[in-house]
């Protein structure tokens, strides 16, 4: 189980922007990004190295920002993996909210970033299907 | 407290007695010093004579605010320009402001009219007033500097603006009155608890909040957070500035300091007097005024009068909380609708603030309305579903409350666009004309 920050984004020209000047500033690094949006606002989701300074650093600027558990699996960078990790999510019946992705330098899996509607549910399904759960210092390290 | 028990609490016959003879003065000296005034009573022609008795006020005719700013800058005045000791103007967002010229005698009066008001709201000679109204042209900052000289509280003339320094001042000085806008003690609140002060670490006991329009349900939001009397302070630039009324610790409307002004309650489409209870459009005689007397003048501002003596002993005409202005009414799809109406409903959703944004728009022929409402942690949730469902069920609040659809956007806190301190809550984009 890794935290996640979910930030609120108006819909207005340079929130994005702000929101991530304000992280690289303060010498925060982001390791995985992903963005949800509507037509009226959006929410900016991070897994970054230090999630409670990212988080002061944020709201210090006026954002609102919320911690979130999330699951970061490690799959093999090929066809069948990420189909691999929603079939044991599928058979165990557990709720997808939403998935984002990204590829890790050091090696050569891909780390796909879950946001179940159970953590505890997830955790137990994906351990019992044998799925590479990372921890937040993996995360960290990566 | 009273501050002045003699006018505060006069018998119904000699006030009425009182303000007679101070109408039929100040009718006379306008006619006699203002040539707006002689021009305009002689249109409908009236002498001053014809005043014989309170209800004869009726056959004079309104000031208006155009009138006002067409005797721009200084025709208005009644007096020679070296009795004139201080100026004062409106903030002219909506045009030329309008001009406001004080004798030695008239800064008295408001200096009286705001002591009042302190004492009312539970004030002393040693309180210490954090008065974050803006000094300068505007009547908000010295009109409260005056009252409180004159009740020998101490005046900190923070003026508005700089909230760090503001908290830093009202925690290290222990202010105990704090006077400005609603929006602004509202903004003030957020920054404490930011900063990580709860009410223990302040020493405020009232606030004489003012020069904006808010509701009850932002009062009981303003007292939790402050742990104080939050009290409505009115007045008007044009007339003389804040003071005009004030309510007391009954809150139960505003007393009127009818020794010095004089209202009625018209409807602003007939222009007929209304009966007392009614609700309608405030006008106001200043009748002790002598640099710039103002006779009738058309506030705006809808409410009504009550007569009854007041708990607290006063038995000077009680006004209603400001509930709208004839100008701030919007005709949406043909509903009429207050901008206070949406207010209310949002205070009484968990999680929602005070700030809020209404904006106007004309898509073909159709007008549309977006209600900004600020998200808070507590509002925020990681899902898009769950935010749009709280805008879809704010959405229809509103719609029950005003009977409107409208659209309802949440934005990130603290981008409110504001005024002189005072909050802008409506932006009409409908090109109209």
């Amino acid at each position: 189980m890794i935290k996640q920050l979910s930030i609120f984004i108006e819909n207005k020209e340079g929130r994005l922007k702000k929101a991530i000047n304000s992280l690289s500033t303060a010498d925060i690094n982001i390791r995985a990004l992903s963005i949800a949006d509507t037509s009226k606002f959006g929410i900016l989701r991070l897994i970054v190295q230090d999630t409670a300074k990212a988080k002061g650093v944020l709201e210090e600027n006026n954002f609102i920002v919320k911690e979130t558990d999330v699951l970061a699996v490690e799959i093999p960078d090929e066809p069948t993996g990420l189909n691999e990790i929603l079939n044991i999510l599928d058979k165990s019946k557990i709720n997808l909210e939403y998935l984002y992705a990204f590829v890790s330098k050091k090696t050569d899996q891909a780390i796909v970033i879950i946001r179940v509607e159970n953590v505890e549910e997830g955790i137990k399904a994906l351990n019992e299907g044998n799925a590479n759960l990372l921890s937040q210092k993996d995360i960290e390290t990566f | 407290m009273i501050w002045n028990e003699k006018y505060e609490c006069m018998d119904n016959e000699s006030k009425k007695e009182l303000q007679l003879r101070r109408l039929q003065n100040i009718v006379k000296f306008v006619y006699e010093n203002v040539q707006f005034y002689k021009r305009h009573f002689d249109d409908v022609r009236v002498k001053p004579e014809d005043i014989q008795e309170l209800k004869d006020i009726e056959k004079l005719p309104f000031t208006s605010k155009t009138d006002l700013r067409e005797t721009y800058p200084f025709a208005m005045f009644a007096v020679d320009d070296d009795k004139i000791v201080e100026i004062h103007t409106s903030s002219g967002t909506t045009g030329k402001p309008t001009v406001s010229g004080y004798t030695e005698k008239d800064i008295n009066i408001w200096a009286e009219i705001i002591a009042r008001a302190i004492i009312m709201a539970g004030g002393e000679n040693n309180d210490i007033i954090q008065n974050c109204y803006g000094y300068g042209l505007f009547t908000g900052g010295f009109g409260i500097h005056h009252g409180g000289r004159k009740v020998g509280a101490t005046v900190i003339p923070i003026s508005a603006g700089n909230t760090k320094r503001q908290i830093e001042v009202m925690v290290d000085f222990k202010s105990t009155i704090l006077t400005c806008t609603p929006s602004y003690a509202l903004y003030l609140s957020e920054f404490l608890e930011k900063e990580g002060y709860t009410s223990a670490d302040i020493n405020l006991k009232a606030g004489l909040f003012g020069a904006e329009m808010w509701t009850e349900e932002m009062r009981k939001d303003l007292e939790d957070r402050f742990n104080i009397h939050a009290l409505n302070i009115y007045g008007l630039t044009e007339i003389m500035g804040p003071g005009v009324a004030q309510e007391c610790l009954f809150k139960n409307g505003l007393h009127i300091s009818e020794d010095h002004f004089y209202p009625e309650i018209i409807d602003p489409d007939t222009l007929e007097v209304l009966e007392d209870g009614e609700k309608g459009e405030l006008v106001l005689t200043t009748i002790t005024r002598e640099g710039m007397p103002i006779i009738r003048f058309r506030t705006k501002d809808l409410t009504s009068l009550n007569r009854e003596k007041c708990e607290c002993g006063r038995t000077t005409v009680r006004m209603s909380r400001i509930t709208g202005r004839t100008d701030d009414m919007l005709k949406i799809r043909g509903v009429m609708i207050f901008p206070s109406q949406i207010e209310r409903t949002l205070l009484k959703i968990d999680g929602l603030t005070p700030n809020y944004q209404i904006v106007v728009t004309r898509e073909g022929n159709l007008d549309e309305l977006e209600v900004k409402v600020e998200t808070t942690p507590k509002i925020f949730s990681d899902k898009i579903k769950e935010l749009e469902e709280f805008e879809n069920k704010v959405a229809k609040r509103i719609h029950k409350e005003v009977g409107l659809r409208v659209n309802v956007t949440l934005v990130e806190p603290n981008n409110l666009p504001r005024s002189e301190g005072k909050a802008i809550r409506v932006t009409d984009e409908r090109n109209l004309n």
